[in-house]
């Protein structure tokens, strides 16, 4: 089953080095065990834009968005057996955070994604 | 949580840290078979405590210094507790103290550890399904359970072929061993076979049984993924990967709504893995790189990359995957590569072509029994109109065929054949 892992945050700025060094371990550990096929950090909201429709109109709004609390800062995708090692591998991710990182905050949301194999 | 759902988290965290359990403590014990055995011991530990005490924060550390543990244990109280071990075993102690967690430097040659890991369970001297089962239960964490329902065989026999490889190994000798150089490139066919022998169990199992056969493709995959991790420079193993991830990206346009398959030309391209057919690709890039496009596995994967490429079935560059075929049948020598060849040939240049070819092949006694032949000679003397003579050949495959499905197709064309 194929997996997505968003992570959202409200902190300011990046991950800070120890993270970092944490992340790129553990980022190589899982595509060494063809568990994880893809992964990006996403650049700032600021060079991103909105592209909305809402009561039949459709509109652009170039970021950054002053009201945004809350950004996607990268996402990963795993190929895995089912939702047990999902979950233990997305919690394995944030506790890192935990470790290394102990003033960061944020959410990193597993889902499964629908088509391809199963 | 159920005491079901509690057991399966546990599981799933095992498996991710067993790779790296299993390889430890084989370095410490210098026995891949014996280090099996007592990470399956970390697991039944963490069945016990965890469901009372919670999963701790970092299982693998956990999981990691309870094995260790028991790797220690057995080097002490072992008959077999010579002066070297027992340097060992002083050696792990000081070092356990000053670093009770994770032991950092083995990060560094996993690799190798893991190639032994893979190259022990797959030795030439156990049976093919023995280094199936091994592969999966070592490499991949599958239970003995989950094993016998893939391959649809009872736990019991599943659970004797591992004892019984165990013990081969243990009695030859080959408990801690990886080839190198040349030995190395010998015996990764052996690997690579075992490897491709999982995928097509999966693979062939489209419809309708347990949902733990298909899961026997995406063990094979991260099974190659491994490989390609450590041993990075054989083109082959890029090649099988290559192959796997191009033949899994069209999963979810095989079948239709009940279950049957849809011919390749037929399916729905928009259905195909993108993302499944990148890594492919790449996959297949990387092992021409490296001198090998004419390998077994690429020749296979550069075939199925054309289909891969082509945006509608029209599109397919019909010369160039009969080129392909050409080039395997030198590398495979085989007469189903031929049958193939006539059949990419037939579409290139028209059905007399293809079957000049198919007609060499009547008299290949390995294709005696084989329905495919006369099937694919059916077809291409229908293409040609020559009705009679296809209808002739429709019944021969119907004779042969090995199940009822396609025994009522070729009837079924027999009769169509001789209706026109």
């Amino acid at each position: 089953m194929r997996f997505m892992f968003i992570v959202t945050s409200s902190h300011q700025g990046g991950p800070s080095e120890a993270l970092l060094t944490e992340m790129h371990k553990l980022a190589d550990r899982e595509i060494k065990a063809g568990r994880m096929l893809d992964n990006a950090g996403l650049m700032p909201l600021a060079a991103g834009a909105r592209i909305r429709v809402a009561g039949g109109e459709l509109s652009v709004v170039d970021g950054p968005f002053v009201e945004t609390k809350e950004v996607i800062g990268g996402y990963a995708i795993f190929e895995l057996p089912g939702r047990a090692e999902a979950l233990a591998s997305a919690k394995e991710f944030m506790q890192l955070h935990k470790d290394f990182m102990p003033e960061w905050e944020g959410v990193c949301e597993m889902r499964q994604v629908a088509a391809g194999m199963s | 949580m159920s005491t079901d759902e509690a057991h399966r988290a546990i599981l799933a965290v095992w498996r991710i840290e067993q790779p790296r359990l299993i390889t430890s403590l084989a370095r410490m014990l210098r026995d891949v078979p014996l280090a099996e055995e007592l990470t399956q011991e970390a697991l039944l530990a963490a069945l016990e405590r965890w469901p009372g005490d919670g999963v701790p924060e970092r299982p693998g550390a956990w999981l990691m210094a309870t094995a260790k543990r028991r790797a220690l244990d057995h080097l002490r109280r072992g008959a077999m507790l010579r002066r070297k071990h027992q340097a060992v075993a002083r050696d792990l102690e000081a070092e356990q103290q000053i670093m009770p967690d994770f032991d950092a430097a083995l990060d560094d040659d996993i690799g190798d550890e893991m190639l032994r890991l893979i190259f022990t369970a797959c030795h030439p001297r156990l049976s093919r399904e023995a280094r199936a089962a091994l592969a999966l239960r070592m490499i991949c964490g599958l239970t003995t359970d989950e094993i016998a329902r893939a391959f649809l065989v009872p736990e019991a026999t599943v659970a004797q072929r591992i004892v019984r490889a165990k013990r081969t190994l243990s009695d030859s000798g080959l408990t801690y061993e990886t080839p190198r150089g040349e030995e190395l490139s010998e015996r990764l066919g052996t690997v690579l076979e075992v490897v491709y022998l999982i995928f097509n169990e999966g693979y062939t199992a489209a419809h309708g049984d347990d949902w733990l056969r298909p899961r026997l493709c995406g063990e094979a995959l991260r099974l190659g993924r491994v490989l390609t991790a450590v041993a990075p420079h054989e083109p082959e193993v890029h090649g099988l990967v290559a192959l796997m991830e191009l033949n899994a990206s069209r999963t979810a346009a095989r079948t239709d709504a009940a279950g049957d398959p849809i011919l390749l030309l037929d399916q729905n391209r928009a259905l195909w893995d993108l993302l499944q057919i990148r890594r492919g690709l790449r996959a297949l890039g990387r092992a021409a790189e490296l001198g090998g496009a004419r390998g077994f596995y690429a020749l296979q994967a550069a075939i199925v990359a054309c289909h891969a490429r082509a945006a509608t079935a029209a599109a397919t560059d019909w010369e160039h995957i009969a080129a392909l075929y050409a080039d395997l049948a030198e590398v495979a020598r085989s007469p189903i590569v031929e049958l193939n060849r006539a059949i990419a040939v037939s579409m290139a240049q028209g059905p007399a072509a293809g079957l000049a070819i198919v007609d060499r092949l009547a008299s290949e006694p390995a294709l005696k029994n084989y329905h495919l032949l006369p099937s694919v000679r059916g077809d291409l003397l229908e293409k040609l109109g020559r009705r009679e003579e296809a209808r002739a050949a429709f019944e021969i495959a119907a004779a042969l065929a090995g199940n009822r499905r396609e025994r009522d197709l070729m009837q079924r064309r027999a009769e169509a054949a001789a209706r026109a």
